[in-house]
């Protein structure tokens, strides 16, 4: 068997590694470094940060459910400004590669943040995260309205400017994503996110109330996978030249190929975290492994694979 | 070189032994060298369920005590209430078999540099690190007093050899049915006077903390507390343990009672902004 290339590209962005953490759930990216050199993995996407900082939502903020967890943090973070003091040069310093995920409440929050990001070194691209579930009105989650959705993008991507790859994290709780998806490509996004968590609740039935301090949550973990292999597919299949990094649900190496096959260019690791902070690292060899089992010599050679036509018999 | 969960380690880990001590059991963990970077206070992440569990957090214990010079190398005791799911797993594995532990984690109790005396409150099976903590601080000269109270005597732990670093161990069950009747927290106030107490120590439920707080707020009398809130990670990185905690200034931020905690200064926790937004 020879070695697989591993390395892998979102836009003009190249990855060592088509493994990155998932936004929010490697925090800013000090709590994983005991366990692996952050430099090991294709990226840390950050903890979506907003303009100011956040106290997020009241607890109780997690739910385990079958194969599966619901949390409403409710983007809890130190705001912009201290992100970029602080957490930016502990990454670089940590010879990361970096994906800061960015949240508003109003497209001008959104090009606020990108405004901040333009003149800071040592970024690889902006995941504009447009389908956080867990905001007080379910009209602000942009990615549910494609207008809305595509001015978000649209103000980002003329803040910006045309050098780092903008990639938009986009919902599944919504009709139809390919349409939402092909609008925000239109509006400037390089790369798209599938998916943020799916929409959820749990009734305790001590209280017989809504268990979360929120009420709803984000569901994540292998409970949603299918439906993330589902909308990666969906969107790779109507604009195969778009990278995408996927996510939701992935634990192992076997998930992860099944991410890739299914038009990912990356993927990343969420929930999978929580439960093993061994999980990218793990999933990193195994996919390696299999993709030699199964004759790839590298990611670029998978992305897509399940979508290949069907060779004459 | 990490800040955060600086000596943890990810591990496969021999379950030694599992015995039922009244409604909990007692689990030894073959730790091996990270026994000794083990305080009390400290607390281990453990997978629940097996490979195909659906059960897919890990689930936090506080280590009641470790011990660095068995015949097998270094373990940790747990005292463990089979109530939830994944804790009635653990406590249904027998001897030999293999934990995925994440070890250790947290924020220890805070040893006093001067051998002042010391007040330990244990709320059910919260006492369990509390007599591993007890024979730190006896070892630091200091005196040592502790109160365990529980609904009923079943729920109390408070196991013989741990009495030896105490000077006085009092019981209180609601029922009546172990030691005095009455709440564990009705005597603090006159100990708290009556042996000069510098330092109150307590584990337990969050409502016995509030009100050992309500004690100790506004005196000179420190007050270390391990909380208690549901955690899916317990690495700092999923943001669902969180406390409203003052700083210095007087400002509230949202703590992560994982990697913040689980042993905080219950002067600046904000017990009535528990549960609520700020």
């Amino acid at each position: 068997m020879t070695a697989v290339d591993f390395s892998t590209t979102i836009a003009n962005a190249w990855f060592p590694s088509p493994i990155f953490t998932a936004s929010g759930c490697a925090s800013s990216g000090r709590e994983l470094a005991q366990f692996f050199p952050l430099h090991d993995i294709g990226g840390v996407v950050t903890k979506s940060v907003m303009n100011k900082a956040r106290t997020g939502r009241p607890t109780p903020r997690m739910a385990e459910t079958a194969s599966g967890m619901l949390n409403s943090i409710g983007l809890q973070g130190p705001g912009i400004d201290a992100f970029i003091a602080k957490d930016i040069p502990y990454l670089i310093e940590q010879k990361a590669r970096i994906i800061v995920s960015i949240a508003g409440e109003t497209v001008e929050e959104y090009a606020t943040l990108a405004r901040k990001l333009r003149s800071v070194s040592g970024i690889s691209a902006v995941e504009v995260n447009i389908s956080c579930p867990n905001v007080e009105n379910r009209g602000l989650v942009f990615a549910c309205d494609p207008e809305a959705s595509r001015r978000v993008i649209d103000g980002v991507r003329r803040t910006l400017g045309g050098e780092l790859p903008i990639i938009a994290k986009l919902s599944p709780d919504v009709t139809d994503l390919v349409s939402i998806a092909k609008g925000v490509v239109d509006a400037g996004a390089d790369a798209l996110a599938l998916i943020n968590t799916v929409l959820g609740m749990v009734i305790n039935l001590d209280t017989m109330r809504p268990h979360l301090g929120g009420k709803t949550g984000g569901l994540s973990g292998p409970a949603i996978k299918p439906i993330a292999i589902r909308a990666v597919y969906q969107v790779h299949e109507a604009m195969p030249k778009v990278p995408i990094l996927g996510m939701g649900g992935i634990s192992n190496g076997r998930d992860a190929l099944e991410m890739i096959a299914a038009g990912a260019s990356g993927v990343s690791i969420g929930t999978a975290s929580f439960g093993n902070p061994m999980a990218l690292m793990n999933i990193s060899n195994e996919l390696r492994e299999l993709l030699a089992l199964k004759g790839f010599a590298s990611i670029r050679d998978a992305v897509g694979f399940a979508h290949r036509v069907e060779e004459a018999k | 070189m990490a800040t955060i969960n600086k000596n943890a380690t990810s591990m496969q880990a021999v379950l030694m032994s599992n015995k039922r001590v009244g409604q909990y059991h007692q689990l030894i963990v073959n730790i091996g060298d990270s026994a000794s970077l083990c305080k009390p206070g400290n607390f281990v992440a453990i997978s629940v369920g097996g490979d195909s569990s659906r059960m897919i957090l890990r689930r936090a214990f506080a280590i009641s005590r470790v011990s660095s010079n068995s015949t097998f190398g270094g373990t940790m005791e747990l005292i463990i209430a089979p109530h939830g799911q994944g804790s009635k797993w653990l406590c249904s594995q027998i001897e030999g078999a293999v934990l995925d532990v994440v070890v250790p984690l947290g924020t220890a109790f805070g040893i006093p540099t001067e051998p002042v005396p010391v007040l330990l409150v244990g709320g059910g099976y919260g006492s369990a690190p509390l007599f591993g903590l007890a024979e730190v601080l006896n070892a630091r000269g200091c005196r040592v007093d502790m109160l365990l109270g529980a609904s009923t005597a079943g729920k109390i732990y408070a196991p013989m050899e741990g009495k030896r670093a105490v000077n006085s161990l009092r019981i209180y069950t609601e029922d009546g049915s172990m030691g005095q009747m009455g709440r564990v927290t009705d005597p603090i106030a006159g100990l708290i006077a009556d042996l000069n107490i510098a330092v109150v120590y307590s584990c337990g439920p969050m409502a016995m903390l509030s009100a050992i707080n309500a004690i100790t707020h506004g005196t000179e009398v420190v007050h270390q507390c391990a909380v208690e809130e549901s955690m899916a990670c317990g690495i700092g990185i999923c943001m669902t343990c969180v406390l409203p905690v003052a700083d210095e200034d007087g400002d509230v931020s949202m703590l992560r009672s994982c990697i913040d905690g689980p042993v905080m200064d219950g002067a600046l926790v904000q017990w009535d902004k528990v549960g609520r937004a700020l």
